[in-house]
């Protein structure tokens, strides 16, 4: 097991370290006592069977011995998990959310809200080619935190159970839909920190990883800053239009990441679990309705509502494309400000 | 219907001829026999679903299945192993060896008997089925937790819920059906504190049965409202909570592996005594660990939940609870290993899965403890060490114990002794391929490998390599088995009637093969 | 324990054909309610109904079988006991299936609405659920769209009350019908069963009446959120089961007034006795936890 790099995963391995030793060493008294017999007491060396079968002192003494040791080993367990148990007096809150699979993180009071999409090709997942170094663990936009720094988490999900885990903090809470469970980290050493999800949710359930870019607070500062500077400029762009090729080729990348995982790259979905969007009637029909189903989501389905997941100007991009490739050629063009609109009458 | 009386006739008699024999049985070994096979076909099948995950999981990427594909063969592989290969074997075992062990002509209610078994086979050719349905099978691991197994369950979940329906009328009237037989039909003089161990630890597990299958309906009942008619049981826009579901299918789910493990302890108790050559150590502790462990399991279902979000009392609460267990199993293995203690030991093969029995379980155990530390179970939870932990029970416990229990009662049944030497290969084989599989998974699991994932990071790589191979290893090995076992049923040399060194009890004074009906009327036990 | 030898019957090809039935039943049932959105249950339908008439048929030929048998005297007193301990359990395992419910029934009142609300350790949950408070029973849900919440619930001390009235009367009726029979008294057999019966149906058309009236006026359905699935879980098994236990008192009165009991030897009689207080005591739980508190 990971050592870990807070307080609270360092407790943990402790922890483990003890009651695994404290195994071993029960384990080779009970299997030495009973190969001994095994290598002694076996007919062919001419052992012959001593009748005794009852004696209650050492049923009582190997009832007790045992329920001491257990004592012992649930102290330090009790007192691990009242303190993993205190979310209270933290510096930063945010919340993270499960979907089909993808995390978003919400930094609570900072209006900093994005999502967090795993990277690793289809290639080198299909053995198409060579696989890198964090191969699953990789996503495009990681959680940043400050070091040295009390983080609560409140965690949900908004489809079905998700479980965020990251080894090194040693933090693994459930994501239950409609719920939200506290926890918390304060890790002293900037760094990368990698995580799974750690709950069946469905197909891409192992396809969900979490990645944790701890920085000093400064940087953390700038990188806030920075956040909220890209959100501001989203806004602005929303309002612009936008040509042709570039919504087609941002509609690819867009495509990509929020949509392939089950409507696969060349649009063809996989055969009576995800539909195909390629010569569908919902991306060569009507556009209105089209928008609708991306922006909304379908209920009871794996389909989910994409209004808060992508910028206006990204939502535009991928209908764009979805209703042009493959041979779709409807031709026609999404405006961001359309989409923007819808967006803004959803919020009120 | 009239043509009902007119067979009457023929009762006392052998065995009917032909297939109707086993179609209209009401008699405990042939009963028993059935249940056995199915359970065998049922452990291929599940076993060669294990291979394919096996396969899958060999090297990183995608190479063999889809993970859509993958998760219904790990939900499928669960469910089939629990239910349809332990569960069915120890009824079968208890088929065969309850009335013979209390001295009774036979189950106390056979034609219900029959009944169970026959609902089996169709339940799960229904289960199966859905393999081949729109949407494919279910997806959402055995213990399927809402609502990944309600709102966003592939259709044929409707199927699944009906099944496990089906399963559970058949355990609850097998159940019914030991339970009865215990208790009302032990021959004179066969005292509850002389019951062999097998059948007490039968009783109990009855008992755990009886009580918690009805849960388990209850909570897939509740699955089919939610999907279908409309209610919010598992959904907080309703005031309903999917953690619920947790709480109904662990208050199920956790008495259910003891309910695979309690059978096991007494076959494991009628084995090595036989082959100590001395009675078992502290009869009246192993029945009352035995009880304290039935106990024990309904206040512990919270260790399967330990991360989802409870209260801190809750957490503690259920921690204590479970490490409680440890007392009572441990003085189980204590009273093993006092049995082998100055004895006069042989290892033949019934003995050898027994031995491994007691290491491996134990093994098992152990992580079993370390899982229940919840702060630790933070870090251990849905990896690869709870897979090990569970495997470690269930395949060198259970599945061994069950193997022991073949070998053990096989001549008795057949009359004929197996070949020894064959015996002895398939154990070690077995042996081998089983910590081969399941031993690396520990590691894994602590190197942060999270379980139902169908491709995982590289760092993984080498040791899954090395589960897989074993997994095929132990996997072909019970060809042998296959092999042995109808070997021994077309010959071989005949066994007398205590086929053991004088074994204890009454199963050993009747005649091998044992005639078709033994004591119709009751022996005397002094 | 007796030394009589037991009876063991011969081969029988209810328990295959039973399973047959019920593998229909179940598929049945299956293909129809996953054909319910689509209108497409037809199959299911029919597969359901011939393998619930099969069901029947099977029914009453096993238990004409089984009642033919102990009317022959085949069956000892030994017989008898495994009879009753299979009862015994087979009711045990029906209080557990009640168990389940109740349980999640305490569950989300002490535990989840609550949280929901913002009470209790897991009260920051009300973030996702703004204006969402605490209340039993939960007239307004979480989220009303999904789950629109009764306007009122069905007032206990009405019919609730002399439900309870006549489901307890009940129990003492057939008591009084079982000591009649022990005491040989045919006629106040035949009287004390006859009412039990009366008062069984009385109870159920009550119940049907009382959905009616939640469905209708107070707008208290499966969809109404927790509440109302809880509500008409409980008391709709509760009811399924009034309704086994009524029919089969019917067929003991048949049997009764057919002559098959005799003051020692009546099992049949005494199990769904056993039975139908088993229901009452059930009733009893549901009357205080689910309609008055
Ligand atoms: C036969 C089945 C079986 C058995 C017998 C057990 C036995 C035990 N199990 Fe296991 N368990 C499973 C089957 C079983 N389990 C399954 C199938 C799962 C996973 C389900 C899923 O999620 O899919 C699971 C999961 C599981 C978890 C949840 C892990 C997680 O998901 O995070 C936990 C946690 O507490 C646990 C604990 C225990 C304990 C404490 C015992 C104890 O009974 C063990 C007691 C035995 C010993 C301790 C060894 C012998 C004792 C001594 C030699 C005495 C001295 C010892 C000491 C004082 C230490 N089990
Ligand atoms: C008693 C129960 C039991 C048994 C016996 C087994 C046996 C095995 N199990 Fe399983 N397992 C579970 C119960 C069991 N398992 C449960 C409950 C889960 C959790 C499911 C979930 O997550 O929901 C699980 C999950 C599980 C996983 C994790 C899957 C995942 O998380 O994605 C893996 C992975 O390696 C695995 C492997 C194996 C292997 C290799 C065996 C081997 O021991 C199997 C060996 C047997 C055979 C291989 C068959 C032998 C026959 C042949 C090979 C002959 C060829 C056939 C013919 C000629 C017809 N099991
Ligand atoms: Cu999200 Cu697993
Ligand atoms: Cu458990």
């Amino acid at each position: 097991m990971p050592r870990g790099v807070t307080e609270i995963s360092q407790s943990v391995f402790d922890l483990h370290m003890i009651i695994f030793w404290i195994c071993v060493a029960i384990g080779v008294v009970v299997f030495g006592v009973m190969f001994w017999s095994i290598f002694h007491h076996r007919q062919s060396r001419g052992a012959q069977a001593h009748h005794f079968h009852e004696n209650t002192l050492v049923e009582i003494i190997w009832t007790l011995v045992p329920f001491a040791i257990l004592i012992a080993m649930a102290i330090p367990a009790t007192a691990t998990l009242v303190k993993m148990y205190d979310p209270s007096d933290a510096d930063i809150d945010i919340q993270v959310t499960g979907y089909q699979w993808k995390w978003r993180y919400q930094y609570l009071g900072e209006d900093v809200d994005f999502f967090s999409n795993t990277t690793t090709p289809k290639e080198q997942i299909n053995n198409e080619s060579e696989k890198g170094e964090n191969y699953l663990l990789e996503v495009d936009n990681p959680l940043v935190i400050p070091a040295g720094k009390k983080i609560r988490f409140l965690i949900t999900s908004v489809d079905v159970i998700h479980s965020w885990w990251v080894p090194a903090f040693a933090v693994k809470k459930d994501a239950i839909p409609g719920f939200i469970n506290e926890s918390w980290t304060n890790v002293p050493e900037p760094g990368i920190y990698r995580g799974q999800c750690t709950e069946l949710c469905g197909t891409y359930h192992g396809f969900m990883p979490i990645v944790v870019d701890v920085r000093p607070q400064a940087e953390y500062e700038l990188w806030l800053a920075e956040m909220k500077n890209i959100k501001a400029q989203e806004i602005a762009s929303a309002k612009q239009s936008i040509s042709m090729e570039e919504l087609m080729s941002k509609g690819e990348a867009v495509y990509k990441t929020a949509c392939a995982a089950c409507h696969q790259i060349n649009g063809e979905g996989i055969p009576n679990v995800f539909p195909a969007i390629k010569g569908s009637s919902i991306a060569t029909g009507d556009i209105s309705q089209h928008i609708d189903i991306v922006l909304n989501g379908k209920a009871g389905s794996a389909m989910q509502a994409f209004r808060e997941q992508l910028s206006a100007v990204d939502l535009a991009a991928v209908i764009t494309y979805e209703r042009n490739a493959w041979g779709n050629d409807s031709g026609d063009k999404v405006e961001p400000a359309a989409i923007d609109e819808l967006k803004m009458a959803a919020k009120q | 219907m009239n043509t009902m009386a007119k067979v009457e006739h023929t009762e006392h008699h052998g065995p009917a001829a032909g297939l109707t024999r086993w179609l209209y049985t009401t008699n405990h070994k042939d009963i028993g026999t059935l249940y056995l096979w199915f359970s065998f076909a049922m452990f291929l099948t599940g076993g060669c679903m294990a291979l394919m995950i096996r396969a899958e999981l060999f090297q990183p990427g995608l190479q063999l299945i889809q993970p859509e594909f993958f998760n219904q063969m790990t939900t499928m592989h669960g469910l089939i192993m629990v239910f349809g290969a332990v569960m069915p074997a120890f009824v079968g075992l208890a088929n065969w060896m309850l009335p013979m062990m209390v001295g009774a002509p036979d189950m106390a209610l056979p034609r219900m008997n029959n009944w169970s078994f026959w609902i089996l086979p169709f339940a799960f050719a229904m289960m199966l089925s859905t393999l081949f349905m729109e949407g494919g099978a279910p997806n959402f691991g055995w213990t399927f937790y809402a609502p990944l197994s309600t709102t966003y369950a592939p259709p044929s979940v409707t199927y699944f819920i009906f099944a496990v329906h089906m399963m559970g009328i058949s355990s609850i009237m097998g159940a019914i059906n030991i339970i009865a037989t215990i208790l009302n039909m032990r021959a004179p003089g066969m005292t509850m504190m002389k019951l062999p161990l097998f059948v007490w630890t039968w009783l109990i597990t009855a008992f755990l049965l009886i009580a918690v299958m009805p849960v388990l309906a209850g909570v897939v009942t509740m699955m089919l409202m939610d999907i279908h008619f409309g209610t919010s049981f598992f959904n907080a826009a309703g005031g309903g909570d999917p953690v619920l579901f947790q709480h109904i299918f662990w208050f199920f789910g956790h008495p259910e592996v003891y309910i695979m493990i309690l059978p096991a302890f007494g076959i494991v108790s009628e084995i090595i005594p036989t082959f100590a050559r001395k009675r078992l150590f502290g009869y009246s502790s192993m029945v009352y660990a035995t009880s304290s462990i039935a106990f024990l399991s309904f206040i512990v279902w919270v260790h399967h939940m330990f991360t989802v979000g409870l209260p801190l009392m809750g957490e503690l609460f259920f921690m204590y609870a479970t490490m409680l267990i440890a007392v009572p199993t441990g003085v189980k293995v204590f009273n093993w290993v006092a049995t082998m203690f100055r004895g006069s030991m042989t290892f033949e093969t019934p003995m050898l899965f027994a031995i491994a029995f007691v290491v491996l379980f134990t093994i098992g155990g152990f992580s079993g403890l370390m899982l229940a530390i919840a702060p630790a179970d933070f870090q251990y939870h849905d990896t690869y060490f709870v897979v090990a932990h569970f495997h470690y029970v269930l395949v060198p416990g259970a599945v061994f114990a069950i193997m022991a229990g073949v070998y053990y009662w096989l001549p008795k049944w057949t009359g004929h002794y197996y070949p020894e030497t064959m015996g002895k290969v398939h154990f070690w084989c077995s042996f081998i391929g089983v910590n081969l599989t399941f031993f690396p998974m520990h590691f894994i699991g602590l190197a942060g490998m999270p379980r139902r994932i169908p491709d995982y990071a590289l760092q993984f790589a080498d040791f899954n390599m090395v589960a897989s191979i074993g997994a095929f290893i132990f996997g072909f090995s019970q060809l042998i088995f296959l092999v042995l076992i109808i070997k021994t049923i077309r010959g071989g040399s005949p066994a007398t009637s205590e086929v053991w060194d004088e074994p204890h009890g009454l199963e050993w004074t009747i005649p091998s093969p044992a005639p078709y009906h033994t004591f119709s009327t009751p022996p005397e036990v002094k | 324990m007796s030394h009589e030898t037991y009876y063991v019957p011969a081969q029988s090809r209810w328990p295959i054909l039973a399973s047959i039935a019920l593998f229909l039943l179940a598929y049945g049932a299956g293909t129809l309610i996953n054909g319910l959105k689509t209108q497409t249950g037809g199959t299911g339908l029919v597969l359901l109904l011939s393998g619930a008439f099969m069901m029947s048929l099977i029914l009453i030929g096993w238990f004409r079988h089984v009642i033919n048998e102990s009317m022959d005297g085949k069956y000892s007193p030994q017989a008898d006991l495994s009879f009753r301990w299979g009862m015994s359990w087979f009711i045990f395992s029906e209080v557990m299936f009640f168990i389940a419910f109740f349980g999640a029934l305490f569950y989300v009142r002490t535990l989840a609405v609550p949280w929901l609300g913002g009470e209790g350790e897991k009260g920051v949950s009300n973030m996702l659920w703004q204006g969402f408070e605490a209340q039993w029973p939960l007239l307004t849900t979480p989220d009303m769209e999904k789950f629109p919440g009764a306007t009122a619930v069905i007032d206990p001390w009405h019919l609730p009350l002399i439900n309870t009235a006549i489901l307890i009367s009940s129990s003492f009726t057939i008591t009084l019908a079982h000591h009649a029979l022990k005491a040989g008294r045919r006629k106040a057999i035949v009287l004390w069963h006859g009412l039990t019966i009366l008062l069984g149906i009385i109870f159920l058309s009550f119940q049907i009446m009382e959905y009616v009236e939640a469905y209708q006026e107070l707008g208290l359905t499966l969809h109404s959120g927790i509440y109302g699935a809880t509500f008409f879980m409980l008391t709709g098994f509760h009811g399924l089961h009034v309704t086994l236990g009524t029919l089969m008192l019917i067929i003991i009165w048949l049997r009764v007034l057919k002559g098959h009991f005799t003051p020692e030897n009546h099992f049949g009689f005494e199990a769904v006795a056993w039975y139908w207080h088993f229901v009452d005591v059930v009733w009893v739980g549901l009357f205080l936890f689910v309609y008055v508190f």
